[in-house]
Order: structure tokens, then C-alpha cells, then sequence
């Protein structure tokens, strides 16, 4: 196997209140290869921003990195000082946002808003950068980007917005890219056109790509592999194809029950009873144990299933068993 | 069976133009935007009808107009045999009105946060001069909670849990239709699937009718009886579920079912679809979808295509069928 481009070992992030120490990511652990798209799942608050924001460096305190490691091409960079974190901010890490309008400077030309990325992370002169700019927009397939470079970010829709934020994510040659949600706040047939560029993407230049999302069917149809987060937890990792059609851990399956789909012709959706726990009313032992039916007093009280990277299992103390498996 | 809602003809125009100095000084024409044109459809008693569409396409400004909290700019709302824009009768109106509730997408935004559950739930009632003691906390655990949530503040609840107490709300005038808008968008996958299996377990103990919007196929698909599809203000196609989604005959349901991710679309690579929603201010000549449609002809720019049945379903194209 290749040497991952990413790779994150029990990772913790804690937030410090008043009250309590929270923790938002409790030992994650996974690893993005090369030309990978890692789906990361999970519901809100179930912490999948929060490992995305470590990786880049971007924890607003008092959320901080407090155990674990990150590994960015063989160079551990959680314990990285800020300046020269912001070196490898958007030119060995990309980011795309949920929302283009706030990720682009609205008082600058979307041609200077990539000139100056590249300027910085690749040493450029303004005019070799002007060019380079222009190249970049029409990668991402916006029409007549000779011209659009000298527009401002209201000129453009929303689709037209997410695919210069991509641009300026890609422009520096990146080797990963962390896209957050890149696609909820666009209709259907624009998410459909910005995840195919974004696999044509990743696929042309091998950037790694954690695809962070709640949509199960953009994951299905993007991702490779795919890591289910519950309440700070991995649940389960595994193959894309794997995880959805048979998955190990009962809250991926449950997830995928009451997941409305396409095909089948049920009158009732399968419901998980009750919420995810928030970060301060964590049950002892697995935290889905008191929403699972499988639960046993194993589950309830005693320590937390662990799950090893790359395996592809569920972190579970009773994985549903594959029919016929070996 | 008989239609609980009529819609024949509804059209809605916005005044977009500049304030009137300004349109003198610079010279410039009135601008209109179209938001609803010519929609007709019906809605059968007990059952659920969906309105799908990409933003702008005009499904939550119907859904005001069948409440009422808009006025239309032509056409007709018939609901419960009234017709709510020329009846002169208001008593008349009155009840036809109290038949009708809404759910909005956004359950933080829909409740006063100073108001207690047992307040929020009781007001319909209450305006109206109705009997409300012991209102709140029944209606509360038919959606799930229970009688003690009532003197709690919104505040206290997740978005799931808000959810239900609209639905409570929406349930305590015992109305007839219920038009909810995006009511799922805002909660989790797992709250999600509660909300809809609640909602259509009520539908079936109350007798309720549902106009459903939503931009979500998947759960329009799971949720409807019947599915309505606006593109650009305009009813494209009408048709069940299962004709829509086995066998879309307008291009642009084509496109759309296309294009929405799927469950067991592994490494599925679509073609995506070309262009973007016109500016509705301006919108194209003839049939609104032919500059993107595969299929289109010189027709379909000079004539804007009529409703026709075929087989079951309603479309407007002049090439479908």
C-alpha cells in the first residue's frame, strides 16, 4: 500500500468550559491515501467538522488537540508553531467551505483572491499568477474565465461561487483537501455537477480528499472509503459499498434504515428511538449503547469499543454478523 | 374522491423594481418577477401531495398562497369548497380558514422562545376563544412527548423535539390540511425518519391532508401519494410516485432524478446536467426549460407548452409521450 497522504492516529480534541472538559472527537483514527476520497459521516455534533478543522489547524479555542498525532506526508503537524502551520495552510491543505459567499473576500476580485494564494504558496510573479488564475477557473469549468477573473463573488451564483472556491483550494497544488459539506447549500443538479469535479479533480491530480457530508447518497456516489462519527466516536470504517450495503455497527445501520431510499417501497421508515447524547451527557461506556437493541450490560458499563484503523470494522462489542462471511 | 384542495390557474408577480426616483432618473421599466405561473392541481382528501422543485422555483410562495399568508396575482385557491380570495362571506372564510395549518422548515425560528410549550401549542385555540385546558399536554404525547414538556421553555428541546411541538401546534385547531414547508430540512437523518413516520401516522388516525414541500426526492418519494414538480414558477409534471420516478416523461424530472444521489450509485459517474436556473426575472421564451432541454425544438421557444395527460400523468412538454 502507498504511504498516506493523511493520516491521524487517536486523535482528541477537547473543549474546555466552565463545567466540564467535552470531548468532541474522542480517538479518531484514519488515514487518506492518495487519489482517496474519505467519506466522513455522522449527524450534527457528532464531531466530523471538528477533526476536519484539527487537521488544517483551524480549532477555535477552547477547542485544542490534547492527545493523538496527525501525520501529513511523513511530517507529524499537530504540534506544528502557528507560523509555520500557515505555511502549509492552503499549500500543502486545501479547504473548501460549506458556504461560498463567506469563504471569498467580498471586496476582492476573485482573480486577486487566486493570484495572491499562488503568489504566496508558489513563489509566482503577479503576471505568471494572472495566468495561472485564469487556467485554474477554467479547470473548474467556468465559462469565459478571461473575462469572469476581473468579477467580484456577487456576480456569481451559487454552483458558479463553490467552483472558484474549489479553484482557489486547488491552485496551490495541494495534496489534500478538506471539503466541509461542499454541497449542502446548493440545489441537486449543482451538487451533481460540483462532486463530478470534484472526483474528475482528485482523480487527475491524486489529491487526497476528506469529503465531510450527512448526505448519504453523495457519500455513496463520491467517496471510496467512508468513516461513520457518532458523538465524537468512529463508529465504523470501511469500503463506500461495504458500510452502506452491509454495514457492522448497529447505528450505521440504523442510520441507514431511516435514510428514505430510492428503491424500496415501505410505508414506514426504521427510527432509531431517542437523540445522539449531547457532549456533556455522554452515557458511560459506548455511546450508542442506550439507543441500541443489541445493547448488553457489556455496552452499558463497560469501557467504549475501539476500533483499529484501516481495518474496516465497526467499533462495536457486538457487530452484526455478515451473512456468509468468512 | 374529493379534492380538499383546488388550485386552478394560481400565478404570483413580485414588483422587483427599483424605488420609482430612481427608475426615472435612470429611465428604467418596471421589473416583474414571476414567482408561481399558471399552476393548477388538486389535492384528494387524506392524502399527501408534493411539491418538488430547485430553489426559486416558486413551491414555498403556493404554499403561502394555500394558507393564505399571500395574496395571488390571478387565479384560484379553493379550499374546502370555498374559494378564499372571492368569497365575500367572512364567516364563511373564517372557517374555511380554521381548517388549514402550516409547519414551517426552521423549528428554532417558528416559536416564540419566551413562550411557554404549553402557551406555543394552545395559541391557535386560544385566539379563537376556544377551550384549551388540557389541550397541550394531549396533544403532546400523541406526538411523542410527554404531558410534563408543556410548561417547559422551546429552548429546552433539540430540533427534533421542536419539530414535534409545531406539529402539536399545527394539531391543536384540528384542522383538515396541513401544508408543510421543508419540514425535515433542518433535523438529522435518524430525527428525520421519526418526524416522517410521525407525521404520516396522524395522517392516518386524524384523516389529514398534506401539501408537502420539499427539495428532498428521497423523502418525497417515501411521503407522497401524489408529486407535483415546478420548474422556474411552472407545474412541469404531475404524476405518483412511482410513474415519476420509474418513468419521468418531462426532461427536466429526467434531469433531476438524474442527477440526485443515490444510495447504491457507488462510483456512479453521472453526466451532470448543463446550465443553471434561469433568471426568473427574464425567463426564456416559450417553455422555460428549452435552453437547457436535450430535446428541444424551435417549438418549444415560441410556445409555452399546455398540461396534457398521458397515461396517468400530468406534463408539460410538447415533446413528451
Amino acid at each position: 500500500m502507498t504511504e498516506p497522504v493523511l493520516s491521524i492516529r487517536n486523535l482528541v480534541v477537547e473543549i474546555k468550559t466552565r463545567h466540564a472538559v467535552l470531548c468532541a472527537t474522542d480517538k479518531v483514527s484514519y488515514d487518506i491515501a492518495p487519489g482517496e476520497i474519505l467519506g466522513v459521516v455522522g449527524e450534527s455534533g457528532a464531531g466530523k467538522s471538528m477533526a476536519g478543522n484539527a487537521v488544517i489547524g483551524l480549532l477555535n479555542p477552547p477547542a485544542r488537540i490534547t492527545g493523538g498525532e496527525i501525520w501529513l506526508n511523513g511530517q507529524r503537524i499537530d504540534n506544528l508553531p502557528p507560523n509555520q502551520m500557515r505555511r502549509l495552510r492552503g499549500k500543502e491543505i486545501g479547504m473548501i467551505f460549506q458556504d461560498p459567499l463567506t469563504s471569498l473576500n467580498p471586496l476582492l476580485r476573485i482573480g486577486d483572491q487566486l493570484a495572491e494564494t499562488m503568489m504566496e504558496h508558489l513563489g509566482l510573479t503577479k503576471a505568471e499568477a494572472h495566468t495561472r488564475a485564469i487556467a485554474a477557473l477554467e479547470e473548474v469549468g467556468i465559462p469565459a474565465a478571461a473575462e469572469r477573473i476581473n468579477s467580484y463573488p456577487h456576480e456569481f451564483s451559487g454552483g458558479m461561487r463553490q467552483r472558484v472556491v474549489i479553484a482557489l483550494a486547488l491552485c496551490a497544488e495541494p495534496s489534500l483537501i478538506i471539503a466541509d459539506e461542499p454541497t449542502t447549500a446548493l440545489d441537486v443538479s449543482v451538487q451533481a455537477q460540483i462532486i463530478s469535479l470534484l472526483k474528475r479533480l482528485c482523480r487527475e491530480r491524486g489529491t487526497a480528499v476528506m469529503l465531510i457530508t450527512h448526505d448519504m447518497g453523495v457519500i455513496a456516489e463520491a467517496a471510496d472509503r467512508v468513516a461513520v462519527m457518532y458523538a465524537g466516536r468512529l463508529a465504523e470504517t470501511g469500503n463506500v459499498r461495504d458500510v452502506i450495503t452491509r454495514p457492522r455497527h448497529p447505528y450505521t445501520d440504523g442510520l441507514m434504515g431511516s435514510t428514505p431510499s430510492a428503491s424500496a417501497g415501505q410505508r414506514r421508515l426504521r427510527q432509531i428511538p431517542g437523540a445522539m447524547p449531547r457532549l456533556h451527557t455522554l452515557p458511560p461506556g459506548c455511546a450508542f449503547s442506550p439507543r441500541c437493541e443489541r445493547a448488553t450490560d457489556q455496552c452499558l458499563n463497560g469501557p467504549s469499543p475501539t476500533l483499529e484503523a484501516d481495518s474496516g470494522q465497526a467499533a462495536c462489542w457486538h457487530p452484526i454478523k455478515l451473512e456468509g462471511a468468512a | 374522491m374529493n379534492a380538499i384542495v383546488s388550485v386552478n390557474d394560481l400565478t404570483r408577480v413580485f414588483d422587483v423594481s427599483k424605488p420609482w426616483l430612481n427608475r426615472v432618473l435612470e429611465r428604467l421599466p418596471k421589473s416583474n418577477l414571476t414567482a408561481v405561473s399558471e399552476v393548477s392541481f388538486n389535492i384528494e382528501e387524506n392524502t399527501v401531495y408534493s411539491l418538488v422543485g430547485e430553489s426559486g422555483s416558486g413551491k414555498s410562495t403556493i404554499g403561502k398562497m394555500v394558507v393564505g399568508l399571500l395574496g395571488n396575482s390571478a387565479g384560484d385557491v379553493e379550499v374546502s369548497g370555498v374559494n378564499l380570495a372571492r368569497e365575500s362571506n367572512a364567516e364563511t372564510i373564517a372557517k374555511a380558514r380554521d381548517t388549514i395549518q402550516m409547519i414551517f422548515q426552521d423549528p428554532y425560528a417558528s416559536m416564540n422562545p419566551r413562550w411557554r410549550v404549553k402557551d406555543i401549542i394552545c395559541e391557535p385555540v386560544a385566539a379563537k376563544g376556544g377551550e384549551t385546558v388540557g389541550l397541550a399536554e394531549g396533544l403532546l404525547e400523541q406526538v411523542g412527548l410527554s404531558a410534563e414538556d408543556a410548561s417547559k421553555f422551546p429552548h429546552e428541546f433539540s430540533g427534533g423535539q421542536r419539530q414535534r411541538i409545531c406539529i402539536a401546534r399545527a394539531l391543536a385547531s384540528r384542522p383538515r390540511l396541513i401544508v408543510c414547508d421543508e419540514p425535515t430540512s433542518a433535523l438529522d437523518v435518524s430525527v428525520q425518519a421519526q418526524v416522517l413516520n410521525l407525521m404520516s401516522d396522524l395522517k392516518d388516525d386524524l384523516g389529514l391532508t398534506y401539501l408537502f414541500i420539499s427539495h428532498d426526492l428521497t423523502v418525497v418519494r417515501h411521503i407522497s401519494d401524489r408529486i407535483g414538480v415546478l420548474y422556474l414558477g411552472r407545474l412541469v409534471e404531475e404524476a405518483s410516485p412511482d410513474d415519476l420516478f420509474e418513468a419521468p416523461k418531462h426532461p427536466y424530472t429526467q434531469m433531476l432524478i438524474a442527477a440526485a444521489p443515490k444510495m447504491d450509485g457507488f462510483g456512479r459517474e453521472v453526466e451532470p446536467p448543463k446550465g443553471e436556473i434561469p433568471d426568473p426575472i427574464n425567463p426564456p421564451s416559450g417553455c422555460a426549460f428549452h435552453p437547457r432541454c436535450p430535446a428541444a425544438t424551435t417549438l418549444c421557444a415560441q410556445f409555452r407548452p399546455q398540461m396534457r395527460t398521458i397515461s396517468g400523468s400530468r406534463v408539460a412538454c410538447h415533446h413528451a409521450g
